[in-house]
């Protein structure tokens, strides 16, 4: 690869970078695009849509998930739920809510949220459910009873897995909240599907604009959940990394002789 | 429907316009109509390169998806400290949103099959590369003291014992891998590659298109997904994958 | 001895193999196919395939909007009937991607409106595009021929930006002037598509020269221009002059008259690039400024109308077009 073409390169992102800290002349010369206040304010109206609709899955998934999993009940539907989930286009979650429902920020919150719930539900089972039957007996045993043995024990335990639910619907969720200006709401998808207004440089400045807030998101929530996660947990999990890099180095192992085959 | 005659340049014949006052419009003319059969049956053969093109897009990225993930698996099974740097890397890799990561390559391979192949690719490293090393971790201690016992190699090890032994988990991530792989791939039309994603967005307004792509991307990985379980089952019967592999 | 050794195997050859019959399968149900007209004796109007056209390859192009796509199928459907070895790339996005694809050879040309081509690819205001079609062609052509390109005669049916409202709505506000909305667009709720926001021809326009605030801008596909007044979200919608759903529903929608101009009305014209002009030989303008002359306002509107309405197939419908006024069989 020439010069030349890294050359290239460092200025498409630089101009980029350029588009977002600068307001500048549009391509045709009669108004302006980009800076700072554009910008920012598609990514607070980005960020807005994707905090309502993380909220409003959470709000419905967790305590389902968490019921689910602590009665040991509906594995087949939280499980399928989840591989559904997956299987779902975006694009035609989308088009199917504006053509069918209507367009706006209640709309487009609305499918987002559809599209977070089967993780978090899938996984606020499973963390539930999986939690080791030996806390839960021991729990019963110290006098608990449901709800404090699902808030005190369960829950706790479950956190790393619940978590990982909650980041995977938020990464789809602020993935499809691009796709959210065919439907009546402006977020950085207007940059990245507006390429003939905003250039390539307002382009590629949504795109990296998107790809930060989805990474900061994901940071954060990594933090929440360690945050979150009962000291005990913490330490099991550091014991087992530990206990498996313990596997002996080649070099390391005895020679013996081959036994006497089975 | 009555033609009316207009008003042409001479000798250039007339295109019949058609009056279109609601009552005796076909399904599809309809706004209200959820699903039209007779339109879908006498226009199927629109979809059908769309589904092509989708299909083959979606076997090429898990297919290089997953001879990139297992090979920074096997590495990394070999120098364990190698495994928080390809999971961190992969989990960036991940975390980027498809559409996002379609217009970041755009100054570097531009629209087309190539970005959409990359972008599809990269997207299933994590969840593949989690899965065959959590299977190679879930590996019985017993099995592999046992193929040690009978004087086998770290390699041999490796192909004989651990692998099979994991196969479970490493199917349940190529179809997890999969099945995000079809519903991603219809946002490919923004990379200009026409996938089940056109169709879509030429015709966002009309319900029975909508129906119909979006139902059949997801019935391509419903059916993707179940013959991944079947090569589960038939290739290693004697374990289910763990809860960890399936989430 | 562990036996899934071999089964690891025999699973590697299947999904090659299902790799490989897909691969070929594909392979078979590839790009876009041209319907091909026949050639033949008969009307005046047809088009007769010539043999000095053979082998000459042309890829037209053209956006990705119903109308474009009609045009698009319809010049290479007739270019195929007059001989040439036609290919489609009939996805190009807006004018900006369209016009780059011809300077970088990927198209040999593509159907364009004058006034997006000089107020959009050349900067001209709005009031600058004159209103007459050769007028706009002539001063199109003065742009174009420098750059090495040209533009072949323009279609008889123009297409222009629009604010429209549904017939009660403007009844009830007692307009029929996009200037009579002064004092009164505070309260309406705009529609438009994401790039609207940025376009002097839209937004940019209404704002700066007809000084109106509305209570909102909503970006929405423009696929969904006309859904959004249906349901009665959006008060007014930006739409286009030469949509199908204004012919067929008269008393439902209504344009409010554009007195100010900011939404300057353009023919189609055939943009392409000098060289091709002279590899392709006469035929190449002859056989497109030929097929065009049934593009009258009403026509446009009806095929408009057949794709968007009806739901039928942009290619299939410029077949009917090509066939309904003789130029092929």
């Amino acid at each position: 690869m020439s010069a030349a073409f890294h050359l290239g390169l460092l200025n498409v992102f630089g101009d980029a970078i350029d588009f977002i800290f600068n307001q500048q002349e549009a391509r045709t010369g009669q108004t302006t695009v980009g800076g700072p206040d554009q910008v920012f304010h598609l990514t607070g109206q980005h960020l807005k849509v994707t905090f309502l609709a993380l909220g409003l899955a959470v709000l419905i998934a967790l305590p389902t998930g968490v019921a689910l999993g602590h009665f040991r009940r509906g594995e087949a539907v939280a499980i399928s739920l989840g591989n559904a989930g997956r299987a779902v286009p975006e694009l035609a979650l989308i088009a199917f809510v504006a053509a069918f429902i209507g367009v706006g920020l209640l709309n487009v919150t609305f499918a987002l949220a559809v599209l977070g719930i089967p993780p978090i539900l899938t996984n606020s089972y499973v963390g539930v459910s999986q939690v080791d039957r030996n806390a839960v007996e021991a729990a019963r045993g110290m006098g608990m009873r449901g709800l404090q043995v699902v808030a005190r024990v369960e829950l706790p335990l479950a956190v790393p897995t619940i978590m990982a639910g909650v980041r995977t619907a938020a990464i789809n969720i602020i993935a499809t909240a691009a796709l959210a200006s065919l439907a009546g709401l402006s977020t950085l998808g207007d940059l990245i599907l507006g390429r003939n207004v905003y250039g390539d440089a307002g382009v590629v400045a949504g795109a990296i604009m998107i790809a930060l807030l989805a990474i900061t998101l994901e940071l954060g929530l990594a933090g929440l959940q360690w945050v979150l996660t009962p000291r005990g947990l913490k330490v099991a999990r550091a014991g087992a990394q530990a206990r498996s890099r313990q596997e002996p180095r080649p070099w390391m192992r005895p020679r013996t002789a081959p036994g006497p085959r089975p | 429907m009555t033609p009316m005659a207009t008003a042409l340049a001479p000798l250039v014949g007339q295109v019949e316009i058609h009056s279109r006052t609601g009552e005796n419009a076909p399904c599809q003319a309809q706004q209200g109509k959820v699903f039209c059969l007779d339109w879908a049956i006498d226009n199927f053969d629109r979809y059908t390169t769309p589904l092509l093109n989708q299909l083959l897009l979606v076997l090429i990225a898990v297919a290089i998806g997953f001879v990139v993930a297992f090979a920074f698996a096997v590495l990394s099974h070999r120098q364990r400290w190698l495994i928080p740097t390809f999971t961190a890397a992969t989990g960036v890799l991940y975390t980027i949103p498809s559409l996002a990561f379609i217009f970041l390559l755009l100054p570097i391979t531009g629209l087309g099959w190539e970005t959409a192949i990359i972008v599809l690719s990269v997207y299933t490293l994590q969840i593949i590369y989690r899965n065959i090393v959590a299977g190679l971790n879930n590996v019985p201690p017993e099995s592999k003291d046992a193929g040690r016992g009978m004087g086998m190699t770290d390699r041999q090890l490796l192909w004989r014992v651990e692998l099979p032994l994991a196969l479970p988990e490493i199917i349940a991530g190529l179809r997890i891998a999969t099945v995000s792989t079809v519903a991603i791939s219809t946002l490919m039309v923004f990379a200009n590659v026409n996938t089940l994603g056109q169709p879509l967005y030429q015709q966002i307004d009309f319900k029975t298109n909508i129906v119909i792509a979006g139902g059949l991307s997801i019935l391509m990985a419903i059916v993707l997904d179940v013959m991944l379980l079947l090569a589960q089952r038939l290739l290693a019967p004697w374990r289910k994958p763990s809860m960890e592999a399936m989430t | 001895m562990v036996t899934g050794h071999w089964r690891l195997r025999a699973a590697f050859v299947f999904v090659a193999a299902l790799v490989i019959a897909l691969g070929v399968a594909a392979c078979g149900g590839g790009d876009d196919d041209t319907d091909t007209g026949t050639s033949g004796g008969g009307s005046a109007n047809l088009i007769k395939s010539n043999p000095a056209n053979n082998g000459i390859q042309l890829t037209v192009g053209s956006k990705n909007f119903t109308e474009a796509l009609i045009l698009g199928d319809i010049y290479a459907q007739a270019l195929q009937a007059a001989g040439y070895d036609v290919k489609t790339n009939l996805n190009l996005g807006s004018e900006v991607i369209a016009y780059k694809a011809l300077q970088d050879g990927e198209i040999s040309g593509y159907p364009e409106y004058t006034s997006t081509l000089l107020t959009s690819i050349f900067g001209k205001e709005a009031d600058q595009v004159p209103a007459d079609a050769q007028g706009a062609y002539q001063q199109a052509q003065q742009e174009l021929e420098p750059k090495g390109e040209t533009a072949f005669q323009p279609t008889p049916f123009a297409d222009a930006n629009a604010l429209g409202m549904l017939k009660t709505k403007a009844d009830e506000l007692g307009v029929t002037k996009i200037s009579e909305l002064q004092g009164k667009s505070q309260d309406l709720n705009l529609y438009g598509s994401p790039e609207c926001r940025q376009r002097v021809d839209c937004l940019v326009g209404l704002q700066d020269t007809y000084g109106l605030q509305f209570k909102s801008f909503n970006p929405v596909d423009i696929g969904l221009r006309y859904t959004v007044l249906d349901k009665g979200q959006a008060d007014a919608s930006i739409l286009f002059t030469s949509d199908a759903q204004l012919a067929a529903n008269p008393d439902k929608y209504v344009l409010l008259e554009d007195d100010k101009g900011i939404f300057p009305s353009g023919n189609v014209i055939w943009i392409t690039d000098q060289s091709t002009v002279q590899k392709a030989g006469p035929d190449y303008q002859a056989t497109i400024e030929k097929v065009q002359q049934g593009l009258t306002l009403p026509v446009m509107q009806e095929l408009n109308a057949r794709v968007d309405i009806d739901k039928q197939d942009p290619a299939d419908v410029a077949t009917q077009y090509l066939k309904e006024t003789g130029y092929i069989q």
